[in-house]
């Protein structure tokens, strides 16, 4: 009786200790990210509304803000894992427009972040949140994943396993 | 009875009543671990935690009693001239509130004298965001020479009611017959990220209207900020 109380305890004790623990970071080998494309809201428009056959899971960070850093290497690993299959990751960033160069191209780099990172620089944000989505705050982060059919938009963090589920119900 | 014996008697009650107090307390024990395991398990799934519904244009907004920098308890009933609040959820740690702070202290600044002074709260957990706890923003405000109070949303209870959702989000009140009315829920303006490129002042123009008794415009905005740490 003693012994499995020992044992019940030591295990909640490795459960609590484990699911405090950071999850590893794993991101992409490959760096397609030489050029990041500056754009406005009537630029990135289009790549919120395309009427082709892909998946589009658009997340909206900064390097800035903690809880999209620690999200990032699943958008990296999703980015790895279904780029064979029509899905197409894009970071939009809302870094600030004069920490381009000293912020988030270093970034990008030393991440070896490989999805398309695009830097919204667009400063009349209550005309183009609810472009975005209508329920959106303007917290971050937030993420759209879309299809020409179908349509759901998150103001969360996730998971790696929360991302892929949703992902998943769009494939 | 020996003494031997005695005492040999009272080491045998000393362990029995040790176990007994264990294994009475056993289930207590066990269940204290296993909401301890819950809970860190569920700290990482809190960042779905969303602030539900919160206030709307035109709903009465509550009162508070939150610890303010300087130590003492602030209320909202404790100003008796002003004819409202500036309420402006930010914090220590999140970059966009940072870069609002001095628009902030110019919000103070301009209509503090007219009656409606800015009330700052920081609604992020410390033990989330160690960055925000209640030592450092004594250390920030003096800094940045806050002119305003900095109050702490110590349980985060009072930002859940109003239902800001990010850092920085201004809740603007006007005293009403009916208690605090909300007049404005929103951003400082429409650049969050850059004051240069600002065009509108969305609080600004809402607090012009209030003074000068006309309909506020533009009522509800959406600025760019950070999640709430919970």
């Amino acid at each position: 009786m003693k012994e499995h109380v020992k044992i019940i305890v030591l295990a909640l004790l490795l459960i609590t200790i484990f699911s405090c623990k950071k999850e590893k970071e794993m991101l992409g080998q490959s760096n397609e990210n030489e050029i990041i494309e500056v754009y406005d809201f009537n630029e990135l428009e289009p790549l919120l509304n395309a009427l082709d056959d892909n998946i589009y899971v658009v997340n909206f960070w900064a390097t800035w803000c903690a809880p999209c850093v620690k999200e990032l290497p699943y958008f990296q690993e999703l980015h790895d894992s279904y780029k064979k299959q029509n899905v197409k990751v894009i970071l939009v960033s809302l870094d600030f427009p004069d920490k381009f160069e000293s912020q988030l191209i270093p970034f990008v780099k030393k991440k070896n972040i490989s999805p398309q990172v695009i830097l919204l620089d667009d400063p009349n944000e209550n005309a183009w949140i609810p472009k975005i989505d209508e329920t959106w705050s303007g917290a971050l982060p937030a993420t759209l994943i879309y299809t020409k059919n179908k349509r759901a938009f998150y103001e969360q963090s996730f998971t790696k396993e929360s991302l892929f589920k949703e992902l998943e119900k769009f494939i | 009875m020996s003494n031997r014996l005695r005492k040999n008697h009272y080491l045998k009650n000393w362990k029995n009543l040790f176990n007994l107090i264990i294994m009475n307390n056993l289930k207590i024990i066990l269940l204290a671990l296993a909401v301890i395991s819950i809970t860190a398990f569920t700290y990482n799934n809190k960042e779905n935690f969303t602030t539900g519904d919160g206030y709307k244009v035109g709903d009465i907004a509550t009162d508070f009693s939150l610890k303010n920098i300087d130590g003492k308890m602030v209320s909202l009933a404790d100003y008796k001239k002003a004819k409202g609040f500036i309420i402006i959820f930010t914090c220590n740690t999140c970059p966009v509130s940072v870069r609002n702070e001095d628009r902030i202290l110019a919000l103070d600044k301009k209509y503090k004298n007219s009656g409606f002074p800015v009330i700052a709260i920081n609604p992020n957990n410390p033990a989330v965001q160690p960055g925000d706890s209640y030592e450092l923003m004594k250390v920030r405000a003096k800094e940045k020479g806050f002119t305003f109070p900095y109050l702490f949303d110590d349980g985060q209870k009072i930002f859940p009611q109003y239902g800001a959702s990010a850092t920085p989000h201004v809740y603007i009140l006007q005293k009403e017959k009916e208690g605090l009315k909300v007049k404005y829920i929103g951003g400082i303006d429409n650049s969050s990220r850059n004051p240069d490129t600002v065009t509108i002042k969305y609080a600004e123009n809402a607090i012009d209207a209030l003074l000068e008794g006309k309909p506020i415009e533009v009522t509800k905005t959406r600025a760019i900020g950070c999640s709430i740490k919970v």
